[in-house]
């Protein structure tokens, strides 16, 4: 079986392109022009010299070696919290920004949830001289005030969506709904691999350059390029597009997306978009939605901003029913517990998004000889008061 | 059979009015009172808004109605339910706007089935396109004879303005400018060069011009250069719970003096 988009932006019998008609013209420019222009030399080199000298690239691979004693495994963290603004976001920030640049628009807008695309967003945009607006939820925008100063700071509008739930869900649309009234001088930078095609392709291959990092030093640290698993936190899924990208067709490899639980998937309060959605269409894509049985969208619930999304990407969703991605599921108690298991033992505090892949590791048995890459989406700066007010530490 | 859409058109040339309403708004057993209104009133076709939790092409009044008749308990089974009487009521075409996820989750040929019992004419989804359209929906919209509305812009190409007038959809739902529902008219000599434009293409398909009319003499411009208007958040922000009947007809009224 080969994991890969089709020329309708299908993966499997998810994503296309489910949009207004006003929106059409815009991503019809996008899917003629997003692969010509990314994948051309100079782009290419513009992309991965401002990834090197202004991102940081490469992000360390970094043998755990405490926590591979404790999970019986060698496991490695793939450190995407050590990119300048503290997550794998900027990678694609960065790359759709200069695409746009490419397209010749003027102006950028974004949604956030937890804060971390909208921070990127922002700035790669001052970087870039273009004017940035970011739409972030009401709820969102009081839970992860230190992200919401440092966009300002960073010279972008940060936009309140107060709209339905008020959440991450809300934020999109709000942007969806700018974007479609102000289609010609403004691009879109969408911060998953969600949205219509051929956003989730265009998000995967920007980020492509975490799975591609990680081959070049498993290589030279292990002998091999590929690990055995990689695991990766899910809400939209970009980070663990990232992580998987270049081991999709390598079925040695086991994929391993973590989503959040919340209060426990069956509590009424989660984010566990695999175990309790069902096909449906938002944001311009199909995919696995948290619905209704009247397919009304209904509000996820997690700890962490980053993760309660009512859908995933539809890479995703095809890699869980395909059975090509193992899923996993964690709680808010064992991704705070993980968070601070790591900080505890490795000296690394990570995003509570973060914090729900490293809490899956408790559900397998590794063999000794397993190499175990952990993708560590971000760092926990932005949520010190999420790990104080739950006080486990 | 000439369906009643065509018939419609058929009837007179020009000066359509379409008006738009979200189901179970204001009141969640609002929707025969509403249709009955306006099948006495001097309206030509029926939009009845399925409402939607995250409406995307629409502004803040249709969002707004959408919340308030969710929040009633508006559902599919209970709008069927309501539409059981729809032809005993009016013989006006009536089209349901909504969603594509909607349809989707309650099953397409389900959807399509129940639409075509009750009588309804067609469906516009706007977040459907006609790509889509032809890859999952067609066969079965035909199957229930249901005809599918399709958006165009002041940015769409003409060739894709072709493309949606050979698919014969009832009307073609010209959006008046870029933006969502409920936007603002004014003068636009943009505006008007789109609807030259679409009318100098001498398509076979009606065209009805939405988006932003909330007045006369809206509608009288436009009516110059298509077969109609459509009006929606307008209509909505008209509504008075407290007389229904009266506000709807005063609205008319005022729109079509």
């Amino acid at each position: 079986m080969e994991i890969k988009i089709d020329e309708n932006g299908y993966y499997g019998k998810f994503g296309g392109a489910f949009i207004p008609e006003l929106l059409h013209p815009n991503i019809e420019e996008l899917k003629a022009n997003y692969l010509k222009i990314s994948e051309d030399e100079e782009f290419q080199n513009e992309f991965k010299s401002l990834l090197k000298d202004y991102v940081g690239r490469p992000t360390p691979l970094f043998l755990a070696k405490k926590l591979s004693e404790k999970y019986g495994a060698k496991i490695y963290l793939k450190r995407e919290d050590l990119n300048h603004t503290g997550a794998h976001k900027i990678n694609n920030a960065i790359g759709q920004a200069l695409l746009a640049k490419r397209l010749g628009k003027k102006k950028i807008i974004a949604e956030t949830g937890a804060g971390q695309h909208g921070v990127a967003t922002a700035t790669a945009c001052a970087l870039l001289d273009m004017p940035c607006t970011v739409f972030m939820g009401e709820i969102d925008m009081e839970r992860q005030k230190p992200n919401v100063e440092r966009m300002k700071i960073l010279g972008a509008k940060v936009v309140p969506a107060t709209s339905g739930s008020k959440t991450l869900k809300d934020a999109t649309n709000e942007a969806m709904r700018f974007w479609i009234n102000n289609p010609d001088d403004t691009h879109y930078i969408i911060g998953s691999v969600v949205g219509p095609h051929p956003f989730p392709d265009m998000v995967s291959r920007f980020q492509s350059v975490i799975s591609e990092e990680i081959m070049h030093q498993l290589q030279e640290q292990e002998g091999k390029n590929a690990p055995d698993y990689v695991i990766a936190c899910v809400g939209g899924g970009s980070n663990a597009a990232g992580a998987f990208y270049h081991y999709l067709n390598n079925e040695k490899v086991k994929l391993v997306a973590v989503e959040a639980a919340g209060h426990g998937i069956d509590s009424g309060e989660t984010a566990a978009t695999t175990a309790k959605g069902s096909e449906g269409v938002l944001h311009g894509f199909k995919t696995l939605l948290m619905q209704s049985e009247d397919g009304q969208v209904t509000e996820p619930y997690s700890i962490s901003a980053g993760l309660d999304y009512p859908g995933i990407g539809p890479l995703h969703a095809h890699l869980y029913e395909s059975k090509r991605g193992i899923f996993k599921y964690v709680t808010d108690k064992e991704a705070m517990d993980a968070g601070v298991e790591l900080s505890k033992m490795e000296g690394i505090i990570p995003a509570v998004e973060t914090a729900h892949a490293l809490a899956a590791l408790d559900q397998f048995n590794f063999n000794k000889e397993d190499v175990v890459v952990i993708n560590l989406s971000g760092r926990g700066d932005k949520d010190l008061q999420t790990y104080i007010n739950f006080g486990n530490y | 059979m000439t369906n009643r859409i065509e018939k419609v058109f058929h009837q007179k040339e020009k000066e359509k009015l379409t008006i738009y309403f979200t189901a179970g708004y204001p009141r969640l057993e609002d929707t025969n009172t509403i249709l009955k209104a306006l099948d006495e009133s001097d309206v030509d076709i029926i939009e009845i808004g399925m409402p939607y939790s995250d409406p995307l092409a629409d502004g803040p009044t249709i969002q707004q109605s959408s919340m308030t008749a969710l929040a009633n308990g508006m559902n599919l089974n209970k709008l069927f339910e309501q539409l059981a009487e729809l032809r005993k009521i009016t013989q006006k075409p009536v089209f349901i706007m909504g969603y594509c996820n909607n349809v989707l989750k309650y099953g397409t040929e389900k959807f399509c089935q129940k639409c075509a019992e009750v009588g309804i004419d067609g469906l516009i989804l706007p977040d459907m396109p006609m790509h889509e359209f032809k890859l999952q929906f067609k066969p079965i919209f035909d199957q229930y004879n249901l005809k599918n509305v399709f958006l165009v812009t002041p940015k769409t190409s003409e060739e894709r303005i072709k493309e949606v007038d050979e698919q014969e959809g009832g009307f073609i739902y010209m959006v008046s400018s870029s933006s969502t529902t409920g936007g603002s008219w004014g003068d636009s000599p943009e505006r008007l060069e789109y609807l030259k434009r679409i009318q100098s293409m001498n398509l076979k398909t009606p065209r009805m011009v939405g988006f932003g009319i909330s007045d006369h003499a809206a509608l009288k411009m436009v009516n110059q250069f298509a077969d109609g208007g459509i009006i929606g958040s307008a209509f909505i922000k008209a509504l008075n719970a407290d007389d229904l009947e009266g506000s709807i007809k005063g609205f008319i009224k005022k729109i079509k003096p």
